[in-house]
């Protein structure tokens, strides 16, 4: 059974910029692919600026139903206008993100920046904070826009790979931040959500993606179990080609189990020793005094007071 | 092959991941495929002595057109005696802010371009850089070296679906946040990382270090168990053994 879906950026708000930040153990391109499908399926048009994947990679997994509704802007081929011929969108970088806002086709749209990071590396940062605000800035006033021309901003940032004054610049402007971590191969999403006049909530969700980028929610993490042994490697017996013996015959072992140990301490070794019995070997003494030797009757501890 | 399109990034930390690069570089002549090798650290001749114990011959390689190289040691020398108005690939090193590597990029290009022509046709092209940390020592900001790497990628490997193989250091100096900017910067845009460390416990005669190999950016989305594998290995003269870990003959 599935849990009740979290209030994530695709549901509850009308409108919004949502930044997911990935890592390069936990990467978040999956997941804004995910959440770029559901928008698809809900009847929008999706614009991805495309920086750091090719168009076909990015529409792979998707089927024509998604594709058709998808619109991808390529910043990939050549976005600093190095080949000759010029296959680079006009205006470079800057330009492709402002010519976002001025989409032709009316309708709730949404828009992912793939990725932000990108965007970061070649543009000042206080020039893209202000073209990402002009893009979302329904954010501020929901009441003068109609619902069906909000716009829901996505962007994938890179954790590692920005100082936390930038990183703090972009959050600011975010509404929902997704942080993408995880454990025991399970992803999980941190999700911050700050809506205006509301405290922001903190929330952790536990999640797969499917082949074909349907997101999947976990309602509980991942169980503490044993380590299930690698399907993919062949368990190896380190006891095989040994030079010498590990193994124990039943006759070895019963050998081994039955002997006492010599300093092991047992009532009947306590016994043998205070009080030798019939039939235990007794030592004997033999001495032969030279003619030097001083025989001394007395017993040298008489004079001990005990 | 199977494997064709992909950024394939070696990454080495305290200890040398150059073995890689000659795996990688006589696996790929052998292959018949088109090698570019961007030597930046090493000479052409140490190169062709170490192919020739992997069994190629760079020499030949080179004559026959399948393989070129930019020997980054001695044309490196060459940017500062001609004209300033002929591009030169290692042109950065001569200007006084160091820009972008649009010119290595362009040589790149050139030398892998395929052609139409009536010879035998090679297999898919292929880039090697080794290695792209030097890039930062000589002045090339990170971002210029990702851009770079950025475009070889859009054209080796999405246009010509060929492969790209790059080596990078991880310092694990803190304090180096120029090289983990490259570092990460690479890794998010790799398909596979091979990750050469040396052991924790230091050196040993037998084990020379461990391998970690991450698949990135998989086809399909899936589990991050299914993602990842650990060898240790020992470099011998002519190869390279891999065990599990603590599977090493000489300590079982």
């Amino acid at each position: 059974q599935r849990s009740p879906p979290p209030p994530a950026p695709t549901q509850g708000s009308p409108c919004g910029s949502a930044s997911a930040k990935d890592s390069v153990e936990w990467e978040g391109r999956s997941l804004l692919k995910a959440l770029v499908k559901k928008s698809a399926l809900r009847g929008e048009q999706v614009h991805v600026l495309g920086c750091e994947v090719s168009e076909e990679e990015f529409r792979e997994g998707f089927d024509s139903n998604i594709n058709s509704r998808l619109v991808y802007h390529d910043l990939f081929r050549d976005p600093l206008s190095w080949s000759k011929p010029g296959k680079a969108l006009p205006g470079g970088p800057l330009e492709a993100l402002r010519a976002l806002d001025k989409r032709t086709v009316s309708g709730p749209a949404t828009i992912a920046l793939d990725s932000l990071s990108w965007l970061l590396h070649h543009l000042p940062c206080p020039t893209l904070c202000q073209t990402l605000h002009a893009l979302s800035r329904q954010d501020s006033c929901p009441g003068d826009t109609p619902p069906g021309e909000q716009v829901r901003v996505l962007g994938l940032l890179h954790e590692e790979l920005h100082g936390p004054g930038p990183l703090g610049a972009l959050s600011s402007l975010a509404q929902t931040e997704v942080t993408l971590s995880g454990m025991m191969g399970q992803a999980s999403a941190q999700i911050l959500c700050r809506r205006p006049r509301q405290r922001p909530t903190h929330q952790t969700q536990w999640f797969s993606i499917l082949p074909d980028f349907s997101l999947e929610l976990q309602a509980e993490p991942p169980l503490e179990s044993q380590p299930r042994s690698d399907p993919h490697t062949p368990s190896v017996d380190p006891t095989t080609h040994l030079t010498f013996n590990l193994h124990l015959s039943k006759k070895e072992r019963e050998a081994k189990d039955s002997l006492t140990l010599p300093f092991q301490f047992s009532s009947e070794k306590q016994q043998a020793l205070l009080r030798p019995g019939l039939g235990q070997a007794t030592s004997h003494i033999f001495y032969e005094p030279d003619a030097y030797d001083d025989l001394d009757q007395e017993d040298p501890d008489d004079d001990l007071d005990v | 092959m199977s494997v064709q399109g992909k950024l394939t990034l070696l990454c080495d930390a305290k200890t040398d991941g150059s073995f890689l690069v000659h795996h990688f570089l006589s696996f790929y002549l052998k292959a018949n495929c088109k090698v570019c090798l961007v030597a930046l650290i090493q000479s052409f001749s140490h190169y062709n002595i170490v192919g020739q114990k992997l069994g190629v011959s760079l020499t030949a390689a080179r004559e026959r057109g399948q393989l070129v190289v930019l020997e980054g040691l001695k044309s490196g020398v060459d940017v500062f005696f001609r004209p300033r108005e002929e591009p030169h690939p290692l042109q950065f090193l001569r200007e006084a802010n160091a820009g972008d590597l649009q010119p290595l990029y362009a040589f790149v290009r050139d030398a892998l371009q395929p052609v139409d022509s009536g010879e035998a046709a090679w297999r898919c092209p292929v880039l090697l850089v080794d290695d792209l940390s030097v890039l930062l020592s000589l002045g090339v900001g990170p971002v210029a070296v990702l851009d770079f790497v950025h475009y070889c990628r859009a054209t080796v490997c999405q246009e010509w679906k060929g492969n790209v193989v790059c080596l990078v250091h991880d310092s694990g100096d803190t304090e180096d946040e120029e090289s983990d900017v490259l570092l990460n910067g690479l890794s998010h845009q790799s398909h596979l990382i091979l990750r050469a460390e040396g052991l924790a416990t230091g050196f040993c005669k037998d084990v020379h270090g461990q391998l970690r190999i991450l698949w990135r950016r998989p086809l399909q989305p899936t589990t991050h168990r299914d993602r990842s594998l650990t060898y240790q290995y020992k470099i011998q003269d002519k190869s390279v053994s891999f065990f599990a870990k603590g599977m090493s003959p000489a300590v079982l």
